[in-house]
């Protein structure tokens, strides 16, 4: 698998198309003419598995569009087997991951947050269109993003202090109970909140030590791709997070009913969907997050229930004596 | 002197007070035991029946939750938190009052030895109480928001391993939380039960906190599927758990799921040997190995697995089996014939599969429900024997040579909610303590239960803590 150039060259909002009627719609999209006499290269969204980007194996893909309708991109839709490779590789990281010293995995989703800050206007731009927000709410929302994960990232080496314990156990015994990942968590992610939304829910899981899959939401899933992007090129382990583009009712069950898939998220998930990935869960003993009745504000403090969700407490007990 | 000749030394039956009848507990009244279906409780020691129990319908369990609605906004949800926690000191102290006439009908109906009942599940039981009765009143400072919330009423379905332990597990903590409860014993454990629901009454429980619903599988169901409960809480096989995640599914009910478990006790070759082959025996021999969290599995370093076995049959050569009642008895009797069939069945297949089994000589009592101490060695991890709960004094020894090996064997079960560790070097215990996914690891002991202390799975031993402040979680909105 080639490096997609777009590691590399964060790339533009589309901008130039044939007719004018397009073109100027494009431009406006992208906040500034494209230079006269000079066809701008536009990014190939893909998907983002095993800290690599390939399309969806099934090779489907669906456009994607602003709420208006103007076509922005092809996403790949991703299928049962590509959710299937996710798992694999959401494995595989786990052990590496879940191992790393709490200060580590601080540290490097700290540098997440660095590089999410660089590619800002990328992502105010990506909202813009995709939300079809205006410019002040978009920065607005990418800058809440960006500061969401440096909140999480700071709680990688507190929260064991805050929900963990030394148990006054009656009788000569050391006893203390420590938080620990829950494993391999599927995430559905919010429909409507394409980037905060999206950041309000991975961050969680990855900093308590899970790796995650990740389906983002289906008809914005532009700023997901490139978040993965931005996941690819800091210090994150390959297959920590993997974000699949597509739809979560297609998707969502076979990750539900995955017997390698430890705990699930149903936040994007709609009410009818949500009570049958419940269900595929129950067979499997899964953690279930049911997630929030009605879209939440996602700009309020989260708390600390989307991290001790997914994670198990852990009792030790050890004699006292000489 | 001719030396130390063995004396029986039995607890009378008589203390335990047994009656013909129990009828259940609504709204703090018991039933008449003669009005409705009922089934009979047999002490499984002797196959004699001991009383007859009414069975709940599924309009008793209406008549339940009803009652637990109703004392729950109008009493107990609106009652100060210390006031509450008064009822359960109460509770507490009056268990204690009656532990042996507890102690000795725990063993009467469930088989475990006398010495079982009365050191450990009455005392703990007692200890929930006490513990959670101090939460009552400091829930804002338990980490769960400045001004935490009970859920309402709370379904709650337990095992017949522990009968009167199981119960204050449940209780004590959605009672501290400001919950009722209704509480489903199991079927052929019902009579501690009803006694707690007794001393709820002796305590002055205002009357439908508490209900207490004997019955099967039908009475559950009909519990962990009403309407109008806010929480179940199971605690029992994993696959009566995945049939009641199932029902929940969908409602919006919260859940936590106690369930089975193959734990691993590893015994590195730097082991204090004589230590851990008493742990091996309390881990897999304590309660005649029906016990969630047993220690069924050994993993035994290869280069001391010889003097392991030695020192092990030596030590199984001189455990005492027979009449729980007897207080020199160290292996009680199998709690029901059907699930004598299933320990027979699958330690068949653990022959069928080429282990080797052993016992030491140990002659059965004539009736009753009975299975020796039983060691098999030669058990791949492939052996039924190794991957599926056996819920009886069976243990499955295995081999390995690396701590890695160790911990992969030990991680290889879709369970996890305890391991075991025994060796001498610290640094070697809190490495393998940290890469066990278990939800509880015994370090140089096994088996130690404290109302303090979380207890609870991983995986598909279920999730949700049971102890601690960790056991208020299960109980609150935040």
């Amino acid at each position: 698998m080639p490096a997609d150039p777009s590691r590399r060259a964060p790339s533009r909002a589309a901008s130039s198309k044939a007719s004018a009627k397009a073109s100027s719609k494009a431009s406006a999209k992208a906040g500034r003419p494209a230079p006269a006499g000079r066809l701008a290269i536009r990014k190939t969204y893909k998907l983002y598995l095993d800290g690599a980007f390939p399309r969806s194996e099934s090779g489907r893909s669906y456009p994607v569009t602003t709420p208006a309708g103007d076509f922005l991109a092809n996403a790949s839709q991703a299928s049962r087997k590509d959710a299937r490779d996710a798992v694999v590789a959401a494995r595989r990281a786990f052990g590496g991951w879940s191992a790393a010293t709490a200060y580590n995995r601080g540290q490097v989703l700290y540098r997440v947050a660095e590089l999410l800050e660089g590619r800002r206007a990328q992502f105010v731009e990506e909202l813009r269109a995709g939300e079809g927000c205006p410019p002040a709410r978009a920065g607005a929302l990418v800058s809440e993003a960006i500061d969401r994960w440096v909140w999480y990232a700071g709680w990688s080496d507190k929260l064991a202090q805050v929900v963990g314990s030394s148990n006054p156990v009656a009788g000569p015994y050391y006893n203390f109970s420590v938080p620990e990942p829950t494993g391999v968590v599927a995430v559905l992610a919010p429909q409507r909140s394409s980037l905060l939304g999206l950041v309000s829910v991975l961050a969680p899981v990855v900093v308590t030590g899970n790796t995650a899959v990740v389906v983002s939401s289906e008809a914005r899933p532009l700023p997901a791709i490139s978040l993965g992007e931005v996941l690819a090129t800091s210090d994150l382990p390959g297959g920590v997070v993997n974000i699949l583009t597509g739809s979560a009712a297609e998707i969502g069950p076979w990750l539900a009913a995955h017997r390698d898939v430890d705990a699930v998220d149903l936040t994007g998930a709609d009410p009818a969907l949500r009570v049958e990935l419940e269900r595929a869960a129950a067979q499997t003993i899964k953690r279930v997050l049911r997630g929030p009745g009605t879209d939440p504000d996602w700009t309020a403090e989260p708390g600390l229930s989307r991290m001790t969700a997914f994670v198990e407490t852990k009792t030790v007990w050890h004699p006292v004596g000489i | 002197m001719t030396g130390w000749e063995y004396a029986p030394a039995p607890e009378s039956v008589q203390t335990a007070r047994l009656r013909s009848g129990y009828g259940m507990f609504i709204d703090g009244r018991f039933t008449d035991p003669g009005s409705g279906p009922s089934i009979k409780t047999v002490n499984p020691a002797t196959e004699e029946v001991l009383a007859e129990v009414g069975v709940a319908t599924p309009a008793d369990v209406d008549r339940a939750v009803a009652a637990a609605r109703r004392a729950h906004l109008r009493v107990w949800g609106p009652m100060p938190g210390r006031e509450r926690a008064k009822y359960l000191f109460r509770i507490a102290r009056i268990i204690q009052e009656r532990s042996r006439e507890l102690a000795v009908l725990e063993t009467l109906d469930n088989g475990k030895p006398i010495r079982e009942s009365r050191d450990t599940d009455v005392p703990l039981a007692a200890a929930h109480f006490f513990y959670y009765a101090g939460w009552a009143d400091k829930l804002a400072y338990a980490g769960f928001g400045p001004d935490p919330k009970p859920l309402g009423v709370a379904g709650q379905v337990i095992p017949w391993n522990f009968p009167l332990l199981m119960a204050a597990w449940k209780l004590a903590p959605a009672l501290a939380a400001g919950n009722t409860c209704v509480l489903k014993p199991a079927e052929t454990t019902p009579l501690t039960a009803l006694v707690l629901a007794e001393i709820c009454q002796q305590a002055d429980l205002p009357p439908g906190v508490v209900n207490v619903l004997p019955g099967a599988a039908d009475t559950g169901r009909a519990l962990v599927a009403h309407p109008d409960v806010d929480k179940v809480a199971f605690t029992g096989s994993t696959e009566v758990g995945r049939q009641i995640a199932g029902v929940v599914a969908g409602t919006g009910r919260r859940l936590t799921l106690e369930l089975g478990g193959k734990a691993a006790n590893i015994v590195f070759d730097d082991a204090p040997l004589d230590q851990a082959v008493e742990g091996i025996v309390n881990g897999i021999f304590f309660n005649q190995g029906q016990v969630c969290c047993a220690g069924s599995r050994l993993l035994v370093a290869e280069s001391v697995h010889e003097e392991v076995l030695d020192r092990l049959r030596r030590r199984l050569g001189t455990l005492r089996l027979g009449d729980p009642m007897d207080k020199n008895t160290d292996i009680g009797a199998i709690n029901s014939a059907e699930q004598l069939a299933r320990i027979t069945e699958l330690t068949a297949a653990g022959d069928a599969e080429g282990a080797q089994r052993w016992s030491p000589p140990c002659p059965l009592p004539d009736r009753g429900f009975w299975f020796p101490p039983t060691v098999f060695t030669g058990v791949s991890q492939s052996h039924r024997i190794a991957r599926e709960e056996i819920f009886g004094p069976v243990l499955s020894v295995l081999t390995f040579r690396t701590p890695d090996e160790a911990v992969a064997k030990a991680n290889n079960t879709p369970y996890g909610l305890s391991a075991g560790v025994w060796t001498e070097k610290g640094s070697k215990i809190l490495w393998t303590a940290q890469r066990l996914r278990a939800g509880v690891v015994w370090a140089n002991t096994f088996n130690r239960f404290d109302p303090a202390s979380p207890f609870g799975g991983y995986q598909e031993s279920g999730f949700g803590r049971e102890g601690g402040r960790h056991g208020l979680e299960a109980y609150l909105a935040g």
